[in-house]
């Protein structure tokens, strides 16, 4: 584990090293150490020496894609998971980029940990923490706990069957096998067999706790709207206060958006401050993408997505 | 004269004020996500975190406000006004950092050449119960910021947790009206030694090196400065930190129209936001995330020192705690006082 996290690292400051130092781009996307334990930040890496500040890690779960539409006319390498490299398969078929713009160093991912999992398992704030084998070393003022690291996965990443990126320009690490470790989505299997006023109603006391803040739009790298719908003032489609339908409908129409395009990559649940579950949404969809068209995003290049395609195949029996 | 209120009374104590006031308090809404809220049965005040999500400034300054109802009442126009506040309040539970913000925000709601009439309906009528910080977290540094953990400005009462019991100080005319209040007991030269040693302890822990000190004079030399344009790089433009924020106070004004009337509202706005500073005209004088990012540097650091004396930044640090890409106000507050800025091509922008 640790020897393979190291040689990933090393291999990604090689490949971006060599990059930068033949000018073949113009910038390095990639995570650093930050500040906080359990965590990461995305850096800007712009000469071969600050390549070296490139990590790889288990706290990398930001979807470095969002970044690309800020740097759209430069030429740049991204280090990308499966569920980075998934969302710029599918940005690219939306024609966001130039062909050749992007450099993709691929790293088939150990699967990312869940930080709030981690803090909510310990008593007291955790000042230091690595990793360790397949342990998580958690250490604060007076205690020292060892967490096994696969209990604390983001719930994306335990269901996660793409986690070696398949359009990489260089994978930095060998293939890993692409079994999850949960069954596909169990949460929104558990979830359809309630009741319909029952689903309703656990959504309304979800999504009455959002503050509007849009962090899960703006970390989301399929969320790129000139204008999105919450925005526009004329029309006008949606109200800015707090009622439960104006929030409703938000949390709904931006899931809806994404049908399709969605990676699956958990970026949006992650960034928002008020810890709701979107990813059930966003799961959901991504199942009965698959179900109803055979499609998964970001995997085939060529594909479009169902949604903005036609196929005399695709099922109908929704017309009487 | 120190008093005390055993934790086993706390539920009464807070029942019987009840009877009296609304009471807002930090409420917990699902595993580690707590807001400061009005709540209706004592059980559900909850302190096990130190700080909520959301700051309590929405006690007196809500993320969505009703400024007036409109509509008709038979043949006549009717307007129907939402600023008075009926019943006297108390904020419990706050945590000296928040309270220190609500004399930022005092500066700009109830300032010399305006006032705010709905905040100050709601800060008039409000008693503000403090409560020590004992563990201040790592992200915490209040003690740069002219605050403390144990800050008592602004508070009426202040209370100190002992384990068993709270000690409890009166230290306003407002605090001073529950000086028989029935729950409360002398505190005994031991309990009041063990406050002491809590306070000493905390003082330690929170950090005193951010240097804010002198920021406003760094930052009138940097405006057109490139470290904007890395510092921005990874901001994803959400608003995260300015609605997490205790002393962030910008709002937009919107009419809620329905068929047969309506209401103006304002709602909590953001200078991340590009809407922030979007023109009728299509213009917009803000137009990249750089220039954003500079304002809400600019606007607490800068402007805000020269318009009221002192930065609008508290030290809470939830900005670094739920910034999803992980930007920490510590680093660029260092960064401005840097000796020399390192921006030449090629520094990644976490090291400018």
């Amino acid at each position: 584990m640790e020897e393979r996290r190291k040689a990933i690292q090393d291999r990604i400051r090689e490949e971006a090293k060599e990059l930068l130092s033949k000018k073949a781009v113009d910038l390095i996307i990639g995570f650093g150490e930050w500040t906080l334990p359990l965590r990461t930040t995305p850096i800007f890496v712009r000469n071969p020496e600050g390549a070296d500040h490139l990590i790889w890690n288990s706290f990398c779960e930001n979807n470095l894609a969002t970044y690309l539409h800020k740097f759209s006319h430069f030429k740049v390498g991204v280090v990308a998971k499966g569920c980075d490299a998934r969302s710029i398969v599918a940005l690219s078929l939306e024609k966001r980029f130039k062909p050749d713009q992007l450099y993709l160093i691929g790293v088939p991912c150990q699967r990312m940990v869940d930080r709030r999992r981690v803090k909510k398992a310990v008593k007291g704030e955790i000042l230091h923490a690595h990793e360790q084998g397949d342990q998580i070393i958690a250490e604060g003022e007076d205690f020292r706990t060892e967490l096994k690291r696969d209990d604390f996965l983001y719930p994306s990443c335990r269901v996660c069957t793409h986690r070696t990126p398949t359009q990489a320009n260089v994978l930095v690490g060998d293939p890993v096998e692409e079994s999850p470790l949960a069954e596909a989505h169990p949460e929104v299997k558990e979830f359809e067999k309630k009741s319909q006023e029952d689903r309703w109603r656990y959504f309304e006391k979800e999504s009455n706790r959002c503050i509007r803040c849009y962090a899960c739009r703006e970390a989301c790298p399929m969320c790129y709207c000139t204008e999105c719908f919450v925005d526009s003032s004329n029309p006008k489609w949606i109200e800015k206060g707090f009622s439960a339908s104006d929030l409703e409908f938000y949390h709904i129409i931006r899931a809806y958006h994404q049908a399709g395009r969605c990676s699956g990559c958990g970026a949006c649940e992650r960034a928002c401050p008020m810890e709701i579950p979107l990813t059930y949404f966003t799961q959901k969809l991504n199942q009965d993408v698959k179900e109803l068209f055979n499609f998964e995003t970001g995997i085939d290049p060529e594909a479009p997505p169902p949604l903005s395609t036609y196929q005399t195949e695709d099922r109908q029996e929704f017309i009487k | 004269m120190k008093l005390k209120l055993d934790k086993k009374d706390l539920g009464s104590f807070l029942q019987n004020l009840m009877d009296e006031y609304d009471l807002f308090a930090p409420v917990q809404l699902a595993e580690g996500v707590s807001v400061y809220k009005k709540i209706d049965h004592p059980g559900e005040v909850d302190l096990s975190t130190s700080n909520p999500q959301k700051p309590a400034k929405e006690v007196f300054f809500p993320q969505s406000e009703t400024m007036f109802r409109y509509g008709k009442s038979g043949k006549q126009n009717e307007m129907v006004s939402t600023e008075e506040v009926i019943r006297e309040r108390i904020l419990f539970g706050a945590r000296p950092c928040d309270i220190q913000a609500v004399s930022i925000t005092d500066e700009v709601f109830l300032g010399k050449e305006y006032t705010d009439v709905y905040y100050l309906n709601k800060r008039k009528t409000t008693t503000i119960i403090g409560m020590a910080c004992d563990h201040p977290l790592s992200t915490c540094f209040c003690s740069s910021t002219s605050g403390g953990p144990f800050l008592r400005k602004g508070s009426d009462l202040f209370f100190t947790d002992l384990g068993e019991s709270f000690l409890v100080e009166l230290l306003t005319e407002k605090g001073m009206a529950f000086l028989k209040n029935k729950f409360f007991k002398e505190a005994n030269t031991k309990e009041i030694s063990l406050a002491e040693g809590i306070e000493e302890k905390a003082l330690k822990m929170t950090d005193a090196s951010v240097p804010v000190e002198g920021i406003d004079k760094r930052l009138d030399l940097m405006v057109e400065s490139p470290f904007w344009g890395r510092l921005h790089e990874k901001c994803i433009g959400c608003r995260v930190c300015t609605y997490l924020c205790p002393t962030c106070h910008c709002f937009d004004i919107m009419d809620e129209t329905m068929t047969n009337g309506g209401q103006r509202v304002r709602n909590w706005d953001s200078c991340l936001s590009p809407l922030y500073s979007q023109e009728t005209s299509g213009h917009n004088p803000r137009p990249t995330n750089r220039e954003r990012t500079r304002q809400r540097i600019m606007h607490k650091f800068n402007y805000f020192p020269k318009n009221f004396g002192r930065a609008a930044c508290v030290g809470c640090g939830r900005c670094i705690l739920y910034c999803p890409v992980h930007f920490d106000i510590r680093q660029a507050i260092n960064w401005t006082s840097a000796k020399r800025l390192k921006l030449q091509r090629g520094e990644h922008s976490t090291n400018p």
